[in-house]
């Protein structure tokens, strides 16, 4: 018979991690549906749930040495709301477009992570920053680069014994700042057909002097451009959308399947992050200036 | 809470404040927050969508913000502090809020309102003066079906102390001058001041009509309201100008029924059952064609604690089948070992609630057989196609015919000729109430409450389905939380009838998402072939079409949409030669029926866009084309029917300097060399009300009884189209009474007469005219009482009817007047039925009595790299005879036009693809465009007070001037909806643009 976990401490929580195979619950933004879906088609078991909400240790955003550490259960309103450097702006302008409102206030970055859609929204964000996961497991804890730890379609690094526990950014370069665009065939509550993040630094010469840019739902898991990366850096600011070619796109293995199809998807790709650089070297200049 | 473990069947007891109390309640710790409430609390304003954050219906706001309490588990809300639409909300916003969307008529069939007003509440909560984007950043993840937001958005905006009218949606309404005070002459500002309106609403009890509420089983939906007014301002509901000096048509009251969608009592199908109801879950096919056998049920039954019963088509007692016309009841209660579509009901499980939850499919011995699917018409047209109904070789369901003059002919004689191919999708009703309600076996009877637009003909199956005569039935109508004809046909009232029959007990049924998806109807996909020709003059020549409509696994209402299409073919114009082939076909997809337009919508796109083909090849403008061939009152149309009322013309000339306009706006910013490109475009309808040349009465009675009691006795189901107002103020007009004056029976079979279905836009014109004909008879006794003539003035109060002719007045003791068995001294009672005659073999005859016109207009941006689409503006001009409630009527066309963005712009139901909320996508408060309304009034000779239907209407015209504006934008003539944006990119791409 399936049990439900709501611990008060992460030394518990991960005692019975290391016990058992058993569904990790947070804000249940992915959890819920998931289950209601399998309901809808007659398949009305249950597992195990260990439900996190309550770790205080999962929460809180934090200036580290290096950074900044978001606890796990940071949610999409608590990233948006906090004041924080402007190469995060590509992250919280997702936050502010996860679903609606009431999703923003329950979903959490790690539950995004995890769940590892090619739509997630906070992943290419993610890349673009640089961030790696912490996990948490008994045994102690690892820290794995998003790239590292987003394995595939829906798939994770994540072991049957470990807790995300946070999210780490290293500190932003000077100057550097966050850009991030997501397509969607409506304007509220929509899942991304394609959507780009980007951070870009122009330094004192009006040149491009790093560029991290990522593309998300256009691949099995969303992707960092490290061609084009390469490619910007050292172009003039006022260059740079010119410099994104549609060849330097082709880490991107885009599908056809109900939102849209892949030839569309990598164009849309190529506008998004075209729009991103163009957004962003524009911003640069204009600062440097 | 207690900390670690708990086994779901042990209940925990969680702790939390719910609208500033203390409460404590019993939960199974994994069911969810909006479960809590509902079940444990019974707070039951908080309702429930989808069961999966897509609907927003859910909206609580919990520890001051706003979450979806379905995605909440129940343990998660231990010791939290949760606010529900029964609260007053912080320094009572949510009172506010709630007055507001009254006022405004921001609620139609009430379902998304709980969770606006929370989502609303949250918002003002942090934010008293909040902007519109911060308050449609808010109400993003709440969906309304029914409204398109416009009125929501009035309503929260004016609360929100937004005074400046020009940042509304719309500009004021052409018509419409003021909606409360009379002393405004400015539309809107009277009712955007900050802070609450200075005037009492109207208030409204609901009040059981006594055959339940003994029973005290969580009353079930008495649909019995009595009118209370707060305070006696007469000056509160002030008459529009140039009304005629109606006394209650034209005015703008508040829904009779809104009292209760705004603060969250309004007893939905899900809302309330006997408290010792068992619960139904239904086994549906996953499988699109397939056979199968059960294997011994009862080993499975006598395994699980508290399962009662597993009922199969064996449990049938009657027939085990339904459908709309006699001849056409294909489909099974439950399918009897073979398939056609993916969700089909094979069986159901009956027993508590736990128990129908713990059992999967999978753990039923069911063997299935999968055979290849017929999907799509081509495939259930090929010669080898299996016949998937013995009655129907060929899997033709119904031919649909109209022949007029000769259209070859005129073909060859025309100027300019058009032609295309046009292909519409599977479209969900969306309504955001999933169906839901309960039967029970009373003595000898059934009785069976659920959410429904067609009580009489619930009825009617469900006697059918058990083998008893009609008599043996009762139907109770609860609230409907959105129709649009996805709730004509029989859904769960057959299922819950066997199961009730087969247990003896009470049962009840909530639909799941998945489920009211999968299994009922959708709008037909079409593909239609159509030419149009006209002269060089742009005079239309001819037209013929052929059009193929997917009618999925069983019958519905594809004969209705074959019928219906070939009168509304050629679109609303003058044209000498017609031909029109329709076809109704059957294939293993889900069954399509009903849905505002009944095909007609799918027609239209074909007919206007091939219409803007003439304008482009003979280089005329657009408008002027439509203006030129539009048919006017007494036109004759392609059925050889002369028409008495047609304001098109009006209609067009109302769009012209909008028109006009939006050309130049569109130009001016095409001189940019940006990507993004607007355009312009303008499409037309026609829509006739009432069923296609069928009999389609209505019946209506008011009673006046010994206590002095009113009542108005009304089968017409109200689905949020506001019909219980509306027939209320014609029946109001008709015995020269206020419309409060009535105490109201709705839709009950017991108690109302038959007002057949709530559909085909029928309810305003034909019970619209049974409820000014029973106001007429009731007034005829009243003034026979005193031999007063015809001008006398009629007043009910505390027992006395007054009766006022020039200087005499008679009073009369109400109680002293001779009374019947049920108390009643006078009763009034009205049948009509539209006059229309029979279609000939080539289609002629009169097959509406009364047809509704409009025109609209699109304004876009295109992102021309994207293929995405913005509306900007929608322009409408709609003729309606008469507003007899201009609030309601524009509600109407908003939801219409939402609903028509949907279908151009985003709508695709594909069975196994999107069957929730989240891959099936519908318009957010984001996406609609500003909406400027003209009600043109050019009054039906047979519609009551001039008034003919617009519930349809509203959304006919609007995909295809959003096409036509696509294509104004940047030349893409898209022939496929929905224009998703791959779609749109791909036309670009082979265009070369
Ligand atoms: C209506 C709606 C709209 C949405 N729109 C978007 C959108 O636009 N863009 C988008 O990207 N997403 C969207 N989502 C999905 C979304 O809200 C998230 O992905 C969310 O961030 C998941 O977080 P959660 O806390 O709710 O996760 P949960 O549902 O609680 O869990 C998700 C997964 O993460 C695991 N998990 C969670 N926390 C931990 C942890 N600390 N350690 C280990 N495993 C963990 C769970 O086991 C599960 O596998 C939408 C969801 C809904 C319901
Ligand atoms: S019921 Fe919760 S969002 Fe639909
Ligand atoms: S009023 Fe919003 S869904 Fe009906």
């Amino acid at each position: 018979m399936a049990r439900y976990y709501r611990p008060d401490t992460l030394a518990e929580a991960l005692a019975i991690r290391a016990e058992k195979v058993i569904t990790v619950l947070a804000g249940g933004t992915d959890i819920v549906p998931a289950r209601t879906a399998r309901a809808g088609w007659g398949d009305m078991s249950r597992t195990d749930i260990l439900d996190v909400s309550r770790l205080q240790e999962l929460r809180g955003i934090d200036e580290t040495a290096d950074g900044y550490r978001f606890g796990a259960l940071t949610t999409w309103t608590e990233l948006r709301r906090a004041a924080l450097p402007a190469a995060f702006a590509g992250w919280q302008a997702a936050a502010k477009d996860v679903g609606g409102r009431q999703v923003q206030n329950r979903g959490t970055i790690a539950g995004n992570l995890c769940t590892a859609s090619p739509a997630g929204d906070g992943i290419p964000c993610l890349l673009s920053l640089d961030a790696a996961v912490e996990l948490t497991s008994a045994g102690g804890v690892r820290t794995v680069p998003v790239g590292d730890f987003v394995t595939g379609y829906r798939t994770t690094a994540l072991r049957a014994d470990e807790l995300v526990t946070a999210v780490v950014v290293p500190r932003p370069a000077e100057g550097a700042v966050g850009a991030f665009a997501k397509l969607g065939a409506r304007r509220y509550l929509v899942i991304s057909i394609a959507m780009a993040a980007g951070v870009i630094a122009v330094g004192e010469d009006g040149r491009i002097r790093s560029a991290a840019l990522a593309v998300g739902a256009c691949s099995a898991r969303a992707q960092r451009l490290l061609r084009l990366e390469a490619a910007l850096v050292g172009v003039p600011a006022g260059a740079a959308v010119s410099a994104v070619e549609p060849e330097l796109l082709d880490e991107l293995t885009p599908i056809d399947d109900i939102r849209a199809s892949g030839d569309y998807r990598r164009a849309a790709a190529l506008t998004l992050v075209r729009d991103i650089v163009g957004g962003l070297a524009g911003d640069g200049e204009r600062r440097v200036a | 809470m207690a900390d670690g473990a708990q086994t779901p069947k042990d209940i925990v007891s969680i702790a939390l404040t719910v609208n500033g109390a203390a409460r404590t309640v019993a939960v199974d710790p994994f069911q969810s927050l909006a479960t809590a409430l509902r079940d444990g609390l019974g707070l039951i304003g908080t309702k429930v969508g989808c069961d999966a954050g897509d609907c927003g219906a859910c909206t609580v706001i919990l520890d001051g913000e706003q979450v979806c309490a379905c995605l909440v588990s129940a343990a998660q809300a231990d010791g939290a502090a949760v606010e529900t639409v029964e609260g007053a909300g912080p320094d009572g916003i949510t009172d506010r809020l709630r007055r507001a969307f009254l006022e405004h008529g921001a609620a139609q069939c009430g379902i998304c309102t709980p969770g606006m007003l929370m989502a609303a509440t949250d918002v003002l909560a942090r934010e008293p003066g909040a902007g519109r984007e911060a308050v449609e950043d808010a109400l993003g993840g709440v969906l309304c079906r029914c409204t398109g937001y416009v009125k929501i958005l009035d309503a929260v905006m004016s609360v929100a102390g937004e005074v400046d009218a020009s940042k509304g949606v719309g500009g004021p309404p052409s018509r419409t001058m003021t909606a409360w005070g009379g002393e405004s002459d400015g539309g809107r500002e009277d009712r955007c001041v900050g802070g609450p309106p200075s005037r009492t609403m109207t208030a409204w009890d609901v009040e059981s009509d006594g055959g339940r509420a003994d029973k005290g089983v969580g009353g079930p939906p008495s649909r019995t309201m009595t009118a209370r007014v707060e305070d006696g301002d007469g000056g509160r509901v002030a008459r529009d100008e140039g009304d005629g000096g109606f006394l209650s048509v034209g005015r703008r009251i508040a829904r009779l029924d809104g009292w209760g969608k705004v603060a969250g009592t309004e007893v939905f199908g899900a809302d309330a059952a006997p408290a010792e109801a068992l619960w139904v879950r239904v086994l549906r096919s996953p499988y699109a064609r397939a056979t199968f056998a059960i294997g011994d049920l009862e080993s499975v039954r006598s395994r699980v604690p508290g399962l009662e019963a597993i009922v199969t088509a064996r449990d049938v007692p009657g027939e085990n089948s339904f459908g709309i016309f006699p001849t056409t009841k294909d489909q099974p209660v439950f399918a009897d070992g073979h398939v056609r579509f993916r969700g089909e009901a094979i069986a159901a499980l009956v027993g508590t609630k736990e128990a129908v939850e713990s059992v999967s499919d999978a753990d039923l011995p069911i063997a299935w057989t999968v055979l290849p699917p017929l999907t799509g018409v081509e495939a259930a047209l090929a010669a080898e196609a299996p016949a998937l109904h013995a009655g129907s070789p060929g899997n033709v369901l119904t031919r649909g015919y109209l022949k007029r003059g000769d259209a070859e002919t005129g073909h060859q004689g025309a100027a300019a000729t058009a032609e295309g191919r046009f292909e519409t999708a599977f479209v969900e009703h969306a309504y955001i109430e999933p169906e839901a309600g309960f039967a029970e076996p009373v003595g000898d009877r059934m009785e069976v409450s659920a959410c429904t637009q067609a009580p009489y003909m619930d009825l009617e199956e469900t006697a059918r389905v058990l083998g008893v005569a009609h008599d043996k039935v009762r139907i109770r109508p609860t609230a409907c939380g959105g129709g649009f004809g996805g709730k004509l046909d029989a859904s769960i009232q057959p299922i819950l009838a066997v199961a009730a029959h087969a247990t003896g007990r009470p049962v009840r049924i909530v639909y799941s998402r998945a489920e009211s998806m999968a299994s009922t109807t959708k709008r037909h996909p079409a593909k239609i072939r159509a030419r149009y020709s006209a002269d060089a003059d742009g005079r239309f020549m001819a037209f013929d079409m052929d059009g193929d409509f997917n009618t999925g696994a069983y019958a519905s209402w594809g004969p209705t949409v074959a019928n219906r299409v070939p009168v509304h073919a050629t679109g609303p114009y003058r044209v000498p030669h017609v031909t029109a082939r329709t076809r109704a076909v059957y294939t293993n997809e889900t069954p399509s029926g009903a849905f505002r337009g009944f095909g007609v919508p799918q027609a239209a796109i074909a007919h206007e866009t091939l219409i803007d083909d003439l304008a482009e090849k003979l280089g005329l403008d657009r408008w002027e084309i439509r203006r030129r061939n539009a048919i006017g009152t007494g036109d004759e149309t392609a059925t050889g029917q002369r028409l008495a009322s047609a304001g098109l013309p009006q209609c067009l000339d109302a769009l012209k300097p909008e028109w006009e306009a939006g050309l130049a706006r569109a130009a001016e910013w095409n001189r940019g060399e940006g990507r993004v490109r607007r355009g312009v475009g303008i499409a037309c309808m026609w829509y006739g009300c009432g069923n296609t040349s069928l009999p389609n009465p209505s019946t209506m009675r008011i009673t006046l009884s010994r206590d002095g009691r009113l009542t108005f006795h009304n089968g017409a189901v109200d689905i949020g189209q506001g019909s219980t107002t509306v027939l209320t103020q014609i029946a109001a007009e008709a015995l020269g009474v206020p419309a409060e004056a009535f105490r109201l029976v709705v839709g009950d079979t017991d108690l109302t007469a038959d007002a057949g279905k709530t559909s085909a836009s029928r309810q305003t014109l034909v019970s619209g005219n049974a409820a000014r004909l029973a106001g007429e008879a009731l007034r005829k006794g009243v003034l026979s009482l005193a031999n007063a003539g015809p001008e006398a003035r009629i007043s009910i109060a505390e027992g006395v009817l007054t009766i006022a002719d020039g200087e005499a007045t008679r009073r009369i003791e109400i109680s002293s007047l001779p009374a019947d068995e049920a108390g009643v001294v006078l009763a009034g009672e009205g049948t009509w039925d539209p006059p229309t005659s029979p279609l000939d073999a080539e289609g002629q005859g009169v097959p509406y009595a009364s047809y509704g016109f409009a025109a609209q207009m699109a304004e876009v941006a295109v992102d021309t790299a994207l293929g995405t689409v913005k509306v900007l503006a929608i322009h409408a001009a709609h003729d309606v005879g008469r507003a007899i409630n201009p609030t309601l009527t524009e509600g109407q066309i908003h939801g219409g036009i939402a609903q028509g963005l949907g279908l151009a712009l985003m709508e695709e139901f594909i069975p196994g693809r999107t069957e929730n909320l989240h891959d099936y996508l519908i318009p957010t408060v984001g996406d609609m465009p500003e909406m400027t309304i003209h009600l043109i009034e050019d009054p039906e000779p047979v519609g009551p007070f001039g008034a003919k239907g617009v519930g349809e209407p509203a959304l006919v015209a609007t995909a295809p001037a959003i096409l036509s504006a696509i294509r104004h934008a940047t030349g893409a003539r898209m022939t496929r909806v929905p224009v998703l944006p791959h779609r749109l990119w791909e036309a670009l791409q082979e265009g070369g643009r």
